[in-house]
């Protein structure tokens, strides 16, 4: 039994010689990723992700998956294929322009404590 | 910063410093491995979850009792549904992985392989099988990955739900006659014993989780969750007004908790083996629903293709 854990939430399930590299199978709707703004005022936020036929039943499946209790009140979705994004591996060369400008951020100015409202 | 860090040191340092492991990032071939089977096979318990519960859904004995029961049902397939999400982050793909559920190569949580015999089942199901999914589920919260806790945290929240209509339900069931007394012990009789083997073997038989340990994929050994679940779960036993069957469950002053007996791991790597109740029935149902659904996926491709090129 030395191959089980509880890991997996719902119980223990064995892990060793169970397949992990992908298969063959292809899957038939695309990807998108979807994005929920929780209410007023916030932004949209990325919650996951679904597959879907089209736009429209993207929209509807984001519905049905990711607000079943009112967690939002506008949902974007995108097909994850059309997203550019920075690789959090690249960090230090991408991110590195805003890494060294400590000027942006306010706790860098030293303003005496008896000046009020700053 | 000049030096090159490898990319297995700077994996390292992010858990080191309990940050979160992204998808994106590098990862070793064994983490990425761990993480997608344990995601994946996460995820397939949720979805054939669904079964044992379903089975009351037409025949629940109320409205307001249906209305429950169908969003608790939703609910999994939604939980199964943010897993598949979460695992396709690693690069796996939720059809292969369908595919692989339906061929018996990937495994579910063998605690569904159990049937549900009366509606008390289903009371029980939420509060002794969803309570200790709750007890393993909250460490998961602070899983390495984080596509994996994010849906944790989603999952959590709501399995407060479905552990809370299975009390209630089975406290509205010890208000009524003898006979539904009856039927609620029986069913605590029956899953007790299955809902404490979802916590997995004894430690000392558990190599594998000082990796996990280690990875921060795991928080808890198996022991320390199983105790706590048994610790957790004796009062409201009581409140409810029922007994679970082990006569050696008693409290252990000098230990702080409840000491209990020696659970039958044989029947346990039975079931996995596949000889439980309801393997394979388990895996027909799927297979049969995943096929008798192909069309209607064929046909919202046809439909999608045909609006895109007018």
């Amino acid at each position: 039994m030395s191959e089980l854990t509880s890991e997996g939430g719902h119980g223990a399930v064995p892990l060793e010689g169970v397949p992990a590299a992908p298969g063959t199978v292809k899957h038939d709707w695309p990807l998108y990723e979807v994005f929920v703004r929780g209410k007023r005022g916030l932004n949209h936020v990325h919650v996951g992700s679904l597959h879907a036929a089209d736009d429209q039943m993207a929209l509807h499946h984001a519905r049905d998956l990711y607000t079943r209790r009112n967690e939002g009140v506008s949902i974007w979705v995108v097909r994850a294929a059309d997203i550019t994004a920075s690789s959090p591996d690249e960090k230090d060369p991408f991110f590195a322009p805003s890494g060294d400008k400590v000027y942006r951020h306010p706790t860098f100015y030293d303003i005496p404590e008896d000046v009020p409202h700053i | 910063m000049t030096a090159t860090v490898s990319l297995e040191e700077h994996f390292e340092h992010t858990i080191e410093r309990d940050q979160r492991i992204e998808p994106r990032d590098w990862v070793p071939e064994g983490y990425r491995k761990t993480m997608i089977r344990q995601i994946a096979q996460h995820a397939h318990s949720e979805i054939i979850g669904m079964q044992p519960e379903g089975n009351w859904i037409t025949r629940a004995p109320s409205l307001r009792r249906k209305a429950i029961l169908l969003a608790k049902v939703q609910d999994e397939a939604g939980h199964g549904l943010y897993l598949y999400s979460a695992a396709a982050t690693l690069g796996a793909d939720r059809a292969d992985l369908t595919d692989k559920l339906i061929t018996g190569r990937q495994k579910y949580s063998s605690i569904f392989n159990y049937p549900t015999l009366t509606f008390a089942d289903v009371g029980v199901i939420g509060w002794l099988v969803d309570g200790a999914a709750i007890c393993n589920q909250v460490p998961l919260c602070r899983s390495s990955y984080g596509p994996y806790a994010r849906a944790m945290i989603r999952i959590c929240k709501e399995e407060s739900f479905h552990q809370r209509q299975g009390y209630e339900l089975l406290m509205t069931m010890m208000k009524g006659t003898e006979q539904q007394r009856e039927m609620v012990q029986e069913a605590v009789n029956r899953w007790w014993w299955p809902s404490l083997m979802m916590f997995g073997p004894p430690d000392a038989d558990s190599p594998n989780t000082a990796q996990s340990m280690a990875w921060k994929i795991k928080r808890h050994t198996n022991d320390e969750l199983r105790q706590r679940f048994v610790d957790m779960s004796v009062p409201q036993a009581s409140a409810l007004g029922v007994t679970f069957p082990d006569p050696e469950l008693k409290w252990n002053a000098e230990r702080g908790h409840y000491d209990f007996g020696a659970v039958d791991w044989d029947e346990f790597k039975n079931v996995l083996k596949g000889n439980g109740p309801c393997n394979a029935s388990r895996i027909a149902h799927r297979r049969r629903a995943h096929e008798d659904g192909a069309w209607v996926r064929e046909a919202a491709v046809a439909h999608a293709a045909k609006k895109e090129h007018k």
